[in-house]
């Protein structure tokens, strides 16, 4: 829109080029116009001549010469400018200037448009480098979420916007979010064991791993429609884990496995936690606990499930006083580290998850990788860099 | 948007150039002042239109708007600004707007300074103009447009050629089209005169400074676009009698002679038909000259036939301008009257001569560069004509004209005293031999260098001669000198200083091919090479990153007779963006001669292939030019009134020559 009106003003300021000098003017040049212009040119020599003599540059027998010559030329001049010159023709005149200033508004105008039209590109905009460079940071990440979300702003019954953006808010972190859109894509797109799933996840992400009721019961859901749902299966284990129903979760791990196809890629996934619990069974079942890992044991969670809330609470507490008591006298337990800060953030604490992670960047200030693990739990805890 | 606005504007300005074209010379004709004004107007809207479109194509660069095919093609977004703006007249399209744009330019001015011309002849002039505006226009939007569009723009361009990105070839194009497209104005009023079959009075004085003008910018432009061949391309040349370069010489030598009749038509109203063929010949060479270089002919003649929509326009253009005018000389020229009568011997007659060397040694070299490509064309036999061609025809033909250099300003108009002016040259006829016997004791053989050397000072000293006469600068006292020096016209010490000139050319042109020195050799670090009691050590190379290449550098430290006098850092840049790579020379400058340093390939072995020039007085072939064009600026500075003194018949008794009509 712009354009055009640009054009056309380009327009009018090209017809009035043409269109103003046949408004003004005289009719008609004087006769002997030609003529008289020389006239004036001699005259000018003439006076020339004279200074010339005056100033010196000359001397009198050349400046004479020159004179007489001069002269002979502004006679001549003189004659024809009173001789030449034709009579003109007012009428005429009147009708040659309309068909100019008809060809200035008409012809001019639909040639110039009929050119542009077929050379020029005028639905085409301009695409400067930092415009493009623009363009291409809007189909960055953000910019597309940002778009996303105006979208669903605006229809928030379309499930299928909310299924396009909640795996992108699973990958940037933003856990809330994600359950968010889970719980949309469910609601309006129906249920299935992947979307269940999908929440399912979602939900244990946001409890910083742990695996809440609703997810353990969306998990068993599906497995009770869908056994050979994997990711179910192993969520459905890990809940057991957590529970401290090692020998649980040990027996659904198993099963996954043995139901699994040999060189399915999640399976190795599956062994390194089922070890972990065979370990714990073990331990359970006859060794004492060793003084190295602290963490809460079997007999310990067991202790925990039947106690009331308040009570279990402070037994959780306790843990994580003594946690942070041992990581003060010897700080090389990145694994420690990390347990007491997601400690913190579960019971709720973060600036003391915080001040945890500050003392353990403290702690491996010398030893560069182990601190990349702290930073990087840290940021997967949401505590920042 | 920027781009389409920059297009539109094109087309305006070729419909105005349409009504300019026509309505105005309708206007002279029938005698309607109206429509003759409209010429005035329409001119300086033309160049504001083209201004607008050349400033949005500028624009577009600057911003690398690769969605415009053009900007793509020869710009690259982390090329330095200076080059981002360069690039607009560094390709086809864009130097072919950049001439309307100088030719629009032009006719505003003459719009705005033609006041005292008759209306008739003013409208006639300006609507010619607008001819040759409308054939470029429509050149421009059908077979060459710099507004051409992609719908999706790629997001890097292709960078403009390397060997363009310097300064030289920034100022150096702008400069020739200021002079071929100047020249256009003498052909409009050529034109003009023959259509209306009549020449006023002030038109020389109009067509003088505009040809002086564009025969200034010519100059610089070749000199520029010289020097720019000497230190870019590394070889050390700086004239190759390459089709390019001649394309620019023709207009160049025909534009001289022109400059030298208009002179000669100014102030006594003599030569005048043949000044009119001068001005339509040098326009033609002008044209011939664009577009030799611009329609790839040059490159090959199958390039030429490869396009065939610019090749067909670009013939049609040719041959419209050029065999219409020379058509339209042939059928009115004898209507124009006849000029003034002077003797054989005289200022006219010396000028005469000048134009006769200046426009058959033009000829020569028109051959030269053409007879190939006909050849080509016809035959399918390729042949090259070269510096052996060049040397054996136009040297022999310069030589006389620099011989009668010196006698021309000191010869009286109408009629002259050849003897008493040879007698007054005694002093040059010295100095010229004072040069070449000091060449001779100093050199020794050969002599014919050594007679160069004579021409060249001879040349010169006769242009100092010339000032010297006129202040009387040996008879008179001193107070009268000064008075003379101060009373005498910006014009003749503007003839005495270009004349000046072009001996210094000479002299460099003959010091830097009769005595230069070149080594060719391949060096490692710490390793020395000499060259007439220069010696440079190589102290080895480094690499560097520019904006948008990157360099090898080598350091070479060098040494006068034992003495340490600087450091050269000659390089070779590579720009990844075009594959292609670019030799930096550097150069010493000592005195007027330059040391000249270029680097070849690196060897596996570390070592670097090295050409080492010694140049004596390489650098009076540029000066000289500038010279020259000082020359021709103090000229134009002097806006008085040419009448030329004739030497009147009774002073001059004794002398019985005969009086030879004018043409």
């Amino acid at each position: 829109m712009m354009l055009a009106l640009v054009l056309a003003l380009m327009m009018a300021a090209a017809i009035f080029a043409v269109l103003w000098p046949l408004s003004r003017g005289r009719e008609t040049v004087p006769a002997g116009a030609a003529g008289a212009s020389d006239v004036a040119v001699y005259r000018d020599q003439l006076e020339e001549i004279d200074r010339d003599r005056h100033a010196g540059t000359i001397a009198g027998p050349e400046a004479k010469a020159a004179q007489i010559e001069v002269s002979r030329r502004l006679i001549a001049a003189a004659q024809s400018a009173d001789t030449t010159g034709t009579a003109d023709n007012v009428i005429d005149n009147r009708w040659r200037r309309r068909i100019t200033a008809l060809a200035a508004l008409v012809i001019m105008p639909a040639g110039v448009a009929v050119m542009y039209l077929a050379l020029g590109s005028p639905g085409l905009p301009g695409q400067a480098l930092s415009g493009r460079m623009e363009a291409r940071e809007q189909t960055s990440l953000p910019a597309m979420i940002a778009r996303v979300e105006a979208h669903l702003e605006k229809n928030p019954e379309d499930g299928r916007g909310w299924e396009v953006v909640a795996p992108i808010y699973m990958r940037l972190g933003r856990y809330d979010d994600a359950v968010r859109a889970d719980r949309n894509v469910l609601k309006y797109l129906g249920e299935t064991s992947a979307r269940l799933g999908d929440l399912g996840e979602a939900l244990v992400s946001q409890a910083n791993g742990i695996i809440t009721d609703e997810a353990k019961t969306l998990f068993e859901k599906i497995v009770a429609s869908d056994s050979a749902d994997p990711r179910a299966q192993f969520y459905v284990g890990l809940a057991a884990e957590q529970d401290g129903r090692f020998s649980d979760a040990a027996k659904t791990w198993r099963a996954l496995i043995a139901q699994a196809a040999s060189d399915a890629p999640w399976v190795p996934a599956v062994r390194e936690p089922l070890g972990r619990v065979d370990r714990a069974n073990k331990q359970a079942n006859g060794a004492p606990p060793s003084g190295a890992t602290s963490g809460p044991n079997a007999e310990d969670v067991a202790a925990a499930a039947e106690m009331p809330a308040a009570e279990r609470d402070r037994m959780v507490r306790g843990m994580v006083e003594r946690l942070s008591a041992r990581l003060h006298d010897d700080g090389s337990d990145v694994e420690g580290w990390l347990r007491l800060m997601r400690a913190h953030v579960v019971l709720g604490e973060k600036d003391k998850a915080s001040a945890v992670a500050a003392d353990a960047r403290r702690a491996f200030k010398g030893a560069p990788d182990k601190l990349r693990q702290i930073d990087d739990g840290a940021k997967s805890f949401g505590l920042g860099g | 948007m920027i781009a389409e606005i920059g297009h539109f504007a094109l087309v305006l300005a070729l419909a105005l150039a349409i009504v300019q074209s026509i309505a105005p010379l309708v206007g002279a004709r029938r005698n309607d002042a109206a429509l003759m004004g409209i010429a005035g107007i329409t001119a300086p809207a033309q160049a504001g239109f083209v201004a607008l479109s050349f400033a949005a194509l500028t624009a577009c660069y600057v911003t690398s708007d690769f969605s415009v095919a053009n900007v793509f093609e020869n710009s690259h977004s982390t090329m330095p600004l200076v080059y981002k703006i360069t690039s607009v007249w560094g390709n086809h399209e864009g130097s072919m707007l950049l001439w309307v744009f100088i030719l629009s330019f032009f006719g505003a001015l003459v719009a705005f300074f033609a006041r005292n011309l008759p209306p008739s002849f003013k409208a006639t002039v300006l609507a010619v103009q607008a001819w040759v505006a409308v054939a470029f226009y429509l050149f421009i939007l059908m077979t060459s447009s710099p507004f051409a569009r992609l719908a999706e723009a790629p997001f890097e361009g292709r960078d403009l050629n390397p060997i363009l990105q310097d300064f030289g070839l920034a100022v150096h194009p702008p400069m020739l089209y200021l002079g071929y497209v100047g020249f256009s104005i003498s052909f409009s009023f050529a034109v003009a005169a023959l259509i209306e079959g009549r020449i006023n009075a002030a038109w020389a004085r109009f067509v003088r400074p505009w040809t002086l003008v564009a025969w200034m910018c010519l100059t610089l432009g070749i000199a520029m676009g010289s020097y720019w061949a000497y230190y870019e391309l590394g070889w050390g040349g700086w004239w190759f009698w390459d089709p390019v370069e001649n394309a620019s010489l023709m207009p160049w030598l025909v534009g001289t002679a022109l400059l030298h009749s208009a002179v000669v038509m100014e102030k006594r109203e003599a030569l005048k038909i043949w000044t009119v063929l001068l001005a339509i010949l040098t326009f033609s060479l002008s044209l011939v000259g664009t577009f030799l270089v611009r329609s790839g002919v040059l490159t090959s003649v199958h390039t030429f036939a490869s396009d065939p929509s610019r090749g067909v326009f670009i013939l049609c253009i040719l041959i419209v301008f050029i065999g219409g005018a020379l058509a339209l000389f042939a059928w009115r020229a004898p209507l124009l009257r006849q000029g003034g009568l002077f003797a054989p011997v005289s200022r006219e007659g010396a000028l005469v001569l000048n134009n006769l060397f200046i426009v058959t040694a033009c000829a020569t070299v028109f051959v030269g560069t053409l007879y190939p490509l006909a050849l080509e064309a016809v035959t399918g036999e390729k042949i090259s004509v070269g510096a052996p061609f060049f040397n054996l025809t136009f040297g022999p033909l310069f030589i006389p004209l620099l011989l009668i250099v010196p006698f021309g300003p000191l010869l009286a108009w109408k009629r002259a005293d050849l003897a008493g002016v040879s007698q007054r040259l005694g002093g040059a006829f010295v100095v010229a031999l004072l040069g070449i016997g000091a060449t001779l004791a100093l050199n020794g053989q050969p002599v014919l260098p050594a007679l160069g050397v004579g021409l060249a000072m001879f040349v010169m000293a006769g242009a100092v001669t010339d000032i010297v006469e006129r202040t009387s600068l040996l008879r008179a006292p001193l107070g009268t000198v000064m008075q003379r020096a101060r009373g005498l016209p910006r014009s003749s010490w503007g003839t005495a200083l270009a004349h000046f000139g072009l001996g210094v050319s000479l002299l460099g042109i003959i010091g830097e091919t009769q005595w230069g020195a070149e080594r060719i050799v391949t060096l490692k670090p710490a390793e020395k090479v000499s060259i007439r009691n220069y010696d440079f050590i190589f102290d080895g190379s480094v690499n560097r990153t520019g904006a948008n290449y990157r360099e090898t550098v080598a350091k070479f430290t060098v040494r006068h007779n034992r003495e340490v006098i600087g450091v050269v850092e000659p390089s070779k840049r590579t720009f990844p963006s075009r594959g292609s790579s670019t030799t930096e020379a550097a150069l010493m400058t000592r005195g007027f001669s330059q040391l000249y340093v270029s680097l070849g390939d690196q060897n596996a072995d570390g070592s670097l292939a090295v050409r080492i020039y010694h140049k004596p007085m390489v650098l009076l072939i540029w000066l000289g030019a500038v010279v020259m064009v000082l020359g021709g600026g103090l000229s134009l500075s002097d806006r008085r009134l040419r009448v030329g003194a004739p030497r009147s018949a009774k002073s001059h008794a004794k002398s019985s020559a005969s009086m030879q009509p004018a043409e």
